[in-house]
């Protein structure tokens, strides 16, 4: 999938629809090795729907921060920032929910926070034309001292909390699809091949669901059609591609890549939202953890797409889940499935003659096989990083044909172009 | 169709900058249904006057009248409300997105983003003949499609007075003919087209009423019956226009530069060069001729070594550069007049003579073993100011605040003074002023008397033909023929960079 | 005059500085005045605390770890490199050198220059993987050096085990086997306290010399200045990106090796659960206050450490200290803007300056 080249000039209808038949392809091909990885090594969890339920909340907070990556980058701001924003999401969210008593103001603390930092990187970078990713880290040094300072201020008086995190949160209710918990769970439980494991799958999805879920979800399809589908998405895209050409035509560029810088932080603000008050009860310091940058290697890994950020969330959610859920053990039965994934990537690229590439996979594949067969489990204390070692993996063996936007990253000063 | 009031009318715009003034008391007076040019010489300030037609750049004093209205034009908005237009010499579009998203920005307003914008697209492109298909991306078009593009996207809007700024630079004389096509059809529907060229033959053939500027103001207005392009020329400069030529051949048959079977290929595996082969001897220019983007840039970074080559040998001398570093060929004796000065030649925000370290880090008088010599580099940076007529206050300013003609001075002078053995000189006159292009011309010329090889790229035909001892031509890639400059016409040499002439071929 | 002003950059980075600075105390009297407290006697309080020589020694002490995180962080900054796993680095470099300085037991000099060559080559190892990742796979270097740093964490956690590399120190504490008496290295005293001064500090300085002689004295440092300014430019000029990358990035992380090196060996004599963290991070916000200038830097993180060690005093005063992390950020992310605004001002009067005294007209 990831060698696969898009050079023939087809109608774009023709292109979208390959793309989804070639997503849907390589879902259902990852569901099958998944499958079989479990009959192999005996791990449930592989597909249990816990591990589901988990995948698809830990691809919550990675998918909007990736979302809200593509958003920025669309517009031409790179957005290292992002973690800096869902730390100030997380912050948002406990202070308005505690204080208000409401999990919904909660999400719009959370949304305001974050966009908050989104403006602040938008002056930074738009309007006076800093480097971005200097001032996305400086954004990144700067949120958790700012939200250490208010947490010391406002939490440490209160009953539970300190300076390092907040008193109990209220929570939003969760919301089940109605008769589909219990049926599929008892199919769950015989371990029958396929039909279980899609049980799972769908009761993972379907049941215990959170509104921030469902939120997060929905943002996909209409950040899909708010870029590509009206005005408002072709200007803020135009931007990120040429921002000169933009300019000519009248959009105000300045303008868009403000709108875009900051609904980039307030999407990634909800990812905050989630991590406070769904994945968890209260907001702590460090919550996000480094799951911004994460959300950055979704979006590069996604090619700047929304349908394949999304699928990019989703991976790296599930190696959170798994790790978090299943642990060590199951962490340990991938290695298996990464061992042949990258033989048979070596294989592909031996047909191609790419002989050195060829080599390097080969060699690392069985480097992993070799580990998996020598070992029982992985240590503790290395699979709890096992989505940044992914992270580091999918993007060695991935980033390659990849289209960012063509002003990504670029300085652009109004009335620059010549 | 024309109308008792100009189209446009200008009097006594002034624009200063910091320091200079661009445009003072311009007086121009546009008639409607007409091609109005507008010829100066590179910083004579034709496109800080367009730039203020277009309302990107307001003027410090005078008044703009369009259809007889006095106008305000803060933004390009302000502009294309009125009617006017802009196709930009650098073409303003964006390569990722299709035909129809470039037309449609930032006037979605009119017909939607959808179905009907594409309809609209098509009937115009239908009634001037343009050809335009909408669900193309950008990046596949030619040059020439590329152009009608950005008519039709000006078209779109409704203007009915075209700017176009120096719209014949990247065509070929057969695409300026097609666009002259163009512009008298849309002449004949009733706009008016302002049209900004140093090309004087174009500019006679095609347009019905030219102004001169010269240094910031407008000199002169003349009918093209009037006026010999020899009298424009003086009109332009004040003095002849410098020629591009050679005189009693230098040429040996020692070899310099040996290319065989040279093939680069492209990510996608895309020959971009290919199978190119090509000798150059001491004492000989060798020009090569091409539609831009047909490989030239590859073909020269292949030289410099900072493109991998898929096939083939690349020699100096009898030194086999091919696998070599960039750094290596350079010392083994490759100046290099790049293309983009900006992105590829200088340290913009550096001093002139950190610049003259540039490329030259390995080689006295910039370098005493591993360390920098400032004091060795500094005076040899005088040096080339004085022996390159380098206009500066001082060797410690950035090269950014020196003007163009000045940066590439510099750039020559520095490329000559490493003891080259062969010159890659890609477009060395692009974008500089009449007594920079001469003098350049001349250190050519000088150099070539020297026993340089020199490799000169150019999109000036006249230039191509007149310091070339050989002209050679390529296409896709490909060295598909050979020319005699001595004989050849721009328009024959045009045919056969488009592979009109492929069967010549040698 | 104004050109004079702004004629050299080293006046441009102290103009823009002041700004930052004068522009911080004034976001940071705010902060304090909505949140009840008093802006001057909490300014009063921290400069009273901060000149006290014990406070002065901490503040010394503590700057040498933030200049080298610094100045490993500028290596890369000045070719437009980032390396933000300087704190992986430095941590990983920190706890292997330990480790093996508590495991071999070698004769004074020697066994105190082993620690830090270990260091040294932990440092750029880990550094030589990103670097290896982005010339090689496109990886960037940013996204992959944070990832490090995760990595790295687990890496640590899971060599500081005993029966690995970690012994009980405590009952609430595991570290590497202490280094034993030949491979410290003693303070020098400092009056009026008992506290002594890093004698490593001198390793800082060093590196602080060495720094701003390959920046701005070799070729090396010319082709990573060139590379930073233009990489197209630098290209072209016969510098080899891939591998200008590569030796930045290890010279980077071999810096980063030195982060913990005063702190090892002149007090803690082990890597344990309370060897400082965060240094890396620390260390870019210094280097970009500094302008990844050698000098530049000295201040920015006598600045950073004063403003943490005086600090210390606010506690006492019911005031969180949290605030200077408020400080600190207001004055980096005021800083890289004003530099910014100060630099193309500059560039513009440079600009008409050269117009002027050629009296050309330009377009």
């Amino acid at each position: 999938m990831i060698e696969q080249e898009i050079r023939t000039p087809a109608p774009r209808t023709g292109d979208r629809e390959r793309r989804r038949t070639r997503m849907l392809a390589v879902g259902g091909g990852i569901f099958i090795a998944l499958i079989l990885l479990r009959l192999i090594t005996g791990e449930s969890d592989i597909t249990s729907s816990g591990t589901m339920g988990a995948t698809l909340a830990l691809a919550v907070p990675i998918g909007m921060a990736a979302l809200g990556g593509m958003w920025s980058e669309r517009s031409g701001v790179v957005n290292i920032g992002l973690e800096g924003m869902m730390t100030f999401g997380t912050w948002g969210a406990a202070f308005a929910s505690y204080f208000s008593g409401n999990p919904w103001l909660g999400l719009l603390g959370g949304i305001v926070a974050g966009a908050v930092g989104g403006l602040l990187h938008a002056v930074a970078t738009v309007t006076f034309g800093v480097d971005h990713i200097v001032s996305g880290v400086a954004l990144n040094i700067l949120a958790p001292g700012v939200t250490r300072y208010l947490s010391d201020l406002l939490f440490t008086d209160e009953k539970g909390g300190g300076a390092t995190q907040s008193p109990p949160l209220p929570s939003f209710p969760t919301w089940s699809v109605p008769g589909v918990g219990k049926p599929l769970g008892s199919l769950e439980k015989h371990h029958w091949i396929l039909i279980s494991d899609l049980a799972g799958l769908v009761r993972g999805v379907l049941t215990n669901l959170s509104p921030i879920t469902l939120l997060g979800i929905l943002l996909v399809p209409v950040s899909y059609y708010l870029l590509w589908h009206t005005a408002f998405g072709l200007r803020l895209r135009s931007c990120g591609e040429n921002p000169v050409a933009a300019e000519s035509l009248g959009v105000k560029v300045y303008r868009m890549k403000y709108s875009a810088v900051v609904i980039s932080g307030a999407l990634a603000g909800i990812g905050g939202v989630f991590l406070a008050m769904v994945a968890s009860s209260n907001y702590q310091e460090g919550q996000v953890n480094g799951r911004g940058y994460i959300g950055l290697a979704a979006m590069i890994f996604g090619n700047w797409r929304p349908g394949m950020v999304a699928g990019g969330a989703g991976l790296f959610g599930y190696t959170d889940a798994l790790q978090l859920r299943g642990g060590a053990g199951a962490v340990h039965a991938m290695l298996l499935l990464i061992g042949i994934g990258l033989l048979a990537l070596a294989v592909w690229r031996g047909y191609r003659r790419r002989v050195v590439a060829a080599a390097v996979s080969a060699v690392v594949g069985a480097g992993v096989l070799v580990w998996f067969f020598l070992t029982d489990a992985l240590p503790r204390e290395i699979v709890t990083y096992s989505p940044h070692i992914t992270t580091l993996l999918v993007l060695a063996f991935a980033a390659q044909r990849l289209r960012m936007p063509a002003a990504d990253g670029m300085r652009y000063r109004r009335g620059g172009g010549h | 169709m024309s109308t008792t009031e100009p189209a446009v009318e200008l009097h006594g715009i002034t624009k200063r900058f910091p320091g200079v003034v661009a445009n003072h008391d311009i007086d121009i007076e546009v008639a409607a249904g007409t091609v109005h040019a507008i010829v100066g010489e590179n910083g004579a300030g034709k496109s800080t006057l367009m730039k203020i037609l277009y309302g990107m750049q307001r003027p410090d004093e005078g008044t703009i009248k369009v259809d007889g209205v006095e106008v305000a034009l803060h933004s390009p908005s302000d502009a294309i409300a009125r009617g006017i237009g802009m196709v930009h010499q650098h073409f303003m579009l964006a390569d990722n997105l299709s035909v129809l998203e470039n037309v449609v920005l930032g006037a979605e307003r009119l017909h939607g983003i959808g179905g009907k914008a594409r309809r609209r697209i098509e009937e115009i492109s239908h009634q001037y003949g343009l050809g335009v298909e909408p669900d193309r991306l950008v990046e596949q078009l030619g040059v020439g499609a590329r152009q009608r593009v950005e008519i039709l996207k000006v078209l779109y809007r409704g203007a009915k007075i075209l700017i176009l700024d120096e719209p014949t630079a990247v065509l070929v004389p057969q695409e300026v003919e097609e666009l002259f096509g163009n512009l008298r059809d849309l002449k004949r529907e009733g706009l008016t087209v302002i049209f900004i060229s140093h090309k004087l033959d174009e500019v006679l053939s095609v347009a019905d009423t030219i102004t001169v500027i010269r240094r910031g103001t407008t000199v002169d207005t003349v009918r093209p019956g009037d006026v010999t392009a020899r009298q424009l020329a003086e009109l332009m400069v004040g003095s002849e226009l410098p020629v591009p030529e050679l005189r009693e051949s230098t040429v040996t048959d020692v070899p310099v530069l040996t290319m065989d079977g040279v093939t680069v290929r492209d990510a996608t595996g895309r020959a971009v060069v290919d199978d190119v082969s090509l000798t150059i001897h001491e004492g000989e220019i060798l020009g090569i001729a091409g539609v831009e983007g047909n490989g030239q840039a590859e073909l020269v970074e292949a030289i410099m070594g900072m493109l991998p080559l898929a096939a083939g040998v690349v020699r100096l001398g009898d030194t086999d550069l091919t696998g070599m570093a960039t750094r290596r060929r350079r010392e083994a004796g490759i100046g290099f007049i790049p293309e983009d000065r900006h992105r590829h030649g200088l340290l913009l925000e550096s001093p002139l003579w950190e610049n003259r370290i540039l490329g030259h880090q390995t080689r006295p008088p910039n370098v005493k073993g591993g360390l920098i010599d400032r004091q060795g580099a500094r005076n040899d940076t005088e040096r080339i100011v004085r022996d390159y007529d380098v206009r500066t206050p001082n060797i410690d300013v950035t090269a950014a605040s020196l003007s163009g003609g000045n940066q590439q001075k510099l750039i020559v002078g520095r490329e000559m003074s490493g003891d080259p053995k062969l010159l890659i000189a890609a477009h060395p006159t692009r974008g500089v002023d009449v007594g920079a292009q001469s003098a350049i011309w001349d250190h050519l010329r000088h150099a070539r008397a020297e026993g340089l090889a020199v490799l000169l790229i150019s999109a000036d035909l006249d230039e191509l033909i007149g310091m070339s001892d050989t002209l050679r031509v390529i296409l896709r890639g490909r060295l598909v023929g050979e020319a005699d400059p001595a004989t050849i016409t721009p328009d024959q040499l045009g045919s056969l960079m488009t592979g009109a002439g492929e069967e010549s071929a040698a | 005059m104004i050109h004079r002003l702004f004629a050299r950059s080293w006046t441009r980075t102290l103009v823009a500085a002041f700004v930052a600075l004068v522009f911080s105390i004034a976001i940071t009297s705010i902060v304090l005045s909505i949140s009840g407290f008093n802006p001057p006697s909490t300014f009063q309080a921290m400069f009273e605390f901060g000149k006290e020589p014990d406070s002065i020694v901490n503040t010394l002490n503590k700057a040498a770890g933030y200049y080298l995180s610094a100045l490993a962080v500028a290596v890369g900054f000045r070719m437009n490199l980032f390396n933000i796993g300087v704190d992986g680095q430095y941590r990983l470099a920190a706890m292997l050198a330990a480790a093996a300085g508590g495991a071999w037991s070698l004769p004074p000099v020697l066994h105190q220059l082993v620690i830090i060559i270990v260091a040294v080559l932990v440092g750029g190892l880990w550094a030589a993987v990103p670097a290896l990742l982005k010339v090689t796979r496109g990886v960037s270097e940013v996204i992959s050096t944070i990832m490090l740093n995760f990595i790295a964490t687990g890496i640590i956690a899971y060599l500081l085990n005993p029966g690995r590399l970690a012994v009980q120190l405590g009952p609430n504490n595991i570290g590497t086997k202490t280094i034993s008496r030949s491979g410290r290295v003693p303070g020098t005293p400092f009056p009026g306290t008992d506290l002594k001064l890093y004698s490593l500090l001198v390793i800082a300085i060093l590196a602080g010399i060495g720094f701003w002689f390959m920046i701005n004295r070799t070729r090396f440092g010319f082709d990573l200045r060139a590379t930073g300014l233009s990489q197209s430019a630098a290209v072209a000029s016969g510098v080899d990106a891939r591998r200008m990358v590569v030796m930045a990035m290890v010279i980077s992380g071999a810096i980063a090796g030195l982060i913990g090196m005063p702190q090892l060996l002149g007090e803690s004599y082990t890597y344990s659960l309370n060897f400082p963290t965060g240094i890396g991070l620390t260390g870019i916000g210094i280097a970009l206050l500094g302008r990844n200038g050698p000098v530049g830097i000295a201040f920015a993180s006598l600045l950073w450490a004063f403003l943490d060690v005086s600090s210390q005093i606010l506690d006492f005063n019911d005031i969180p200290k949290e605030i200077v992390a408020i400080t600190q950020a207001a004055v980096l992310l005021s800083v890289v803007v004003v530099y910014e605004v100060v630099s193309r001002v500059g560039q513009r009067i440079d600009q008409r300056h050269v117009a002027a005294q050629l009296g050309e007209v330009a377009a």
